[in-house]
């Protein structure tokens, strides 16, 4: 499992980069397995807002539609428009080009909800 | 933690299928691949060079007696009597009221009829079919002795040409054979569940790692890959091929599956032929059609059909066509709709998206694709 140590985790499998008071987003590499191939992402709007623990997204991968749930409130910053072009790249490089949104933080203690690395890992084994 | 899998049954090949890096999920009670590298790129593999599957969770059926032929006609749908000796049929059986037990293939054998039943039904197929035996009829279940390999892609005879001696331009579209594979005599027909050329074979269950590997060195040359349930679903409705469960069963009728090809009701009577001559009569109330959404929708069984305001169907099966790149659906709409050309709409997590019915298969095969 490829569990990047840098980045936080949520137990529904999204990972979360820091980069000051705006976060990126994106889905675990175990999560990219588990789904196979994606087909497409529905995103939320730049500059919606998004809520801790709420869906902002759906991905359709070609067995099956999960939700992705935020794991920060928050405004869009931004979305992956490659995405929209090629889903594939969530499969290929979940941790880098397949991010999915940035969001700026409404309240950056609820960084300290999320999972480390080790944590998240050790959530996965016990599935 | 155990595995949830691990009181399911194995086929022969439950071990390649792990070294291949195969997802193995439960299906019909045993332990299949839903996917190795991913289902779009086995689905084009399949669509342009070729592809090995493992069927062996189907279930088989042997018929043999003086009263075979006549039993058979009794419970399925199709003209039994037409059959040739090394010839396969795609039948159904029926309720009383018409709707479907199964669909099926009806292999006609030298001294016996071999009937290739779906695996989430075979207990169910065999019940009923027992129930419905006379005369001087044997009915033998071999589903748990007999496994099933399929290649399909349009590379599949090449590939088969590596290992026999037997002239394969002379085995018609649904037409079977025994012949020397690699050496060994093995029962195989050119059928399949893709829409592309093919072959099925079935394989004593001792004998499944000979073929198995006897295929997969053979097909290191055309770069076939290993094809998993996933794409076996995708492939089959690009092709508006039903899949039991899914499109059709107990409560739908061949008619309105569009299946009425395959119910002949000269050759009755059969189970269900009052039912079904009065359905065909009165014309089925509804069809299953293939649809064309338009925009970005992944559309699912369950999802429901509208008219304006009105519910009036659901889709059955759906998917992103992996070979053309729109989402495709089939699912049942009142008659009057059922033209292609007719627009309904489909409801997805609240949003409706329209969806044009189409005249099937989705895909059609591009003209020069067997050439080389």
């Amino acid at each position: 499992m490829n569990t990047p140590a840098d980045l936080k985790y949520t137990k529904d499998h999204e990972w979360i980069r820091v980069l000051g008071d705006i976060v990126e987003i994106g889905i675990t590499d175990y999560a990219q397995g588990e789904l196979g191939d994606i087909v497409f992402i529905e995103m939320p709007e730049v500059g919606g807002a998004v809520t801790q623990s709420e869906p902002f997204g759906t991905i359709e991968a070609v067995k099956a539609v999960s939700e992705l749930f935020s794991p920060v409130t928050g405004v869009v910053e931004d979305v992956n428009s490659m995405i929209e072009e090629d889903a594939g790249i969530v499969n290929r490089d979940p941790y880098g080009e397949g991010w999915i949104i940035k969001v700026k933080l409404a309240d950056p203690s609820q960084l300290d909800d999320l999972l480390d690395a080790t944590g998240y890992e050790e959530m996965v084994e016990g599935i | 933690m155990s595995d949830p899998l691990e009181n399911l049954k194995t086929t022969p090949y439950t071990g390649f299928h792990k070294s291949a890096g195969a997802k193995l999920v439960g299906f019909a009670g045993y332990q299949m691949p839903i996917q190795y590298g991913g289902i779009i790129s086995e689905h084009k593999a399949v669509r342009e060079r070729v592809g090995l599957f493992d069927l062996s969770h189907m279930g088989e059926f042997e018929v043999s007696g003086s009263e075979a032929e006549k039993f058979l006609q009794a419970v399925t749908t199709n003209d039994v009597s037409v059959l040739e000796i090394g010839q396969v049929q795609y039948s159904c059986m029926t309720y009383e009221d018409g709707g479907i037990v199964d669909d099926l293939l009806i292999y006609r054998l030298e001294e016996n009829y071999m009937l290739v039943v779906n695996a989430s039904n075979i207990e169910k197929d065999f019940e009923w079919l027992s129930e419905h035996l006379s005369g001087d009829v044997q009915l033998v279940n071999h589903s748990d002795k007999i496994s099933l390999l399929a290649i399909q892609g349009p590379k599949a005879q090449l590939l088969l040409e590596e290992l026999t001696d037997f002239d394969l331009d002379g085995l018609a579209y649904y037409r079977s054979t025994r012949e020397e594979v690699a050496g060994q005599e093995l029962l195989f027909s050119r059928t399949g569940y893709t829409g592309e050329d093919g072959f099925e074979f079935y394989i004593p269950n001792d004998e499944g790692d000979f073929f198995w590997n006897a295929l997969v060195n053979a097909g290191q040359k055309y770069d076939m890959a290993l094809i998993g349930l996933g794409a076996r679903d995708s492939l089959r409705l690009e092709m508006k091929l039903a899949l039991y469960g899914n499109d059709i069963d107990q409560k739908t009728n061949p008619y309105e599956a569009g299946l009425g090809w395959i119910v002949k009701l000269d050759a009755g009577p059969f189970v269900g032929s009052d039912a079904l001559a009065r359905i065909k009569k009165d014309r089925p109330t509804r069809r299953l059609v293939s649809l064309v959404l338009e925009g970005k929708a992944f559309p699912r069984p369950g999802y429901k059909i509208f008219e304006g305001t009105e519910e009036i169907g659901a889709v059955t099966s759906g998917t992103i066509s992996p070979s053309m790149g729109i989402p495709i659906a089939l699912g049942y709409v009142p008659r009057r709709l059922s033209k292609p050309g007719n627009r309904v709409e489909i409801e997805i997590r609240g949003k409706r998206f329209g969806a044009n019915v189409v005249k099937p298969p989705f895909y059609k095969k591009p003209a020069d694709s067997k050439a080389e």
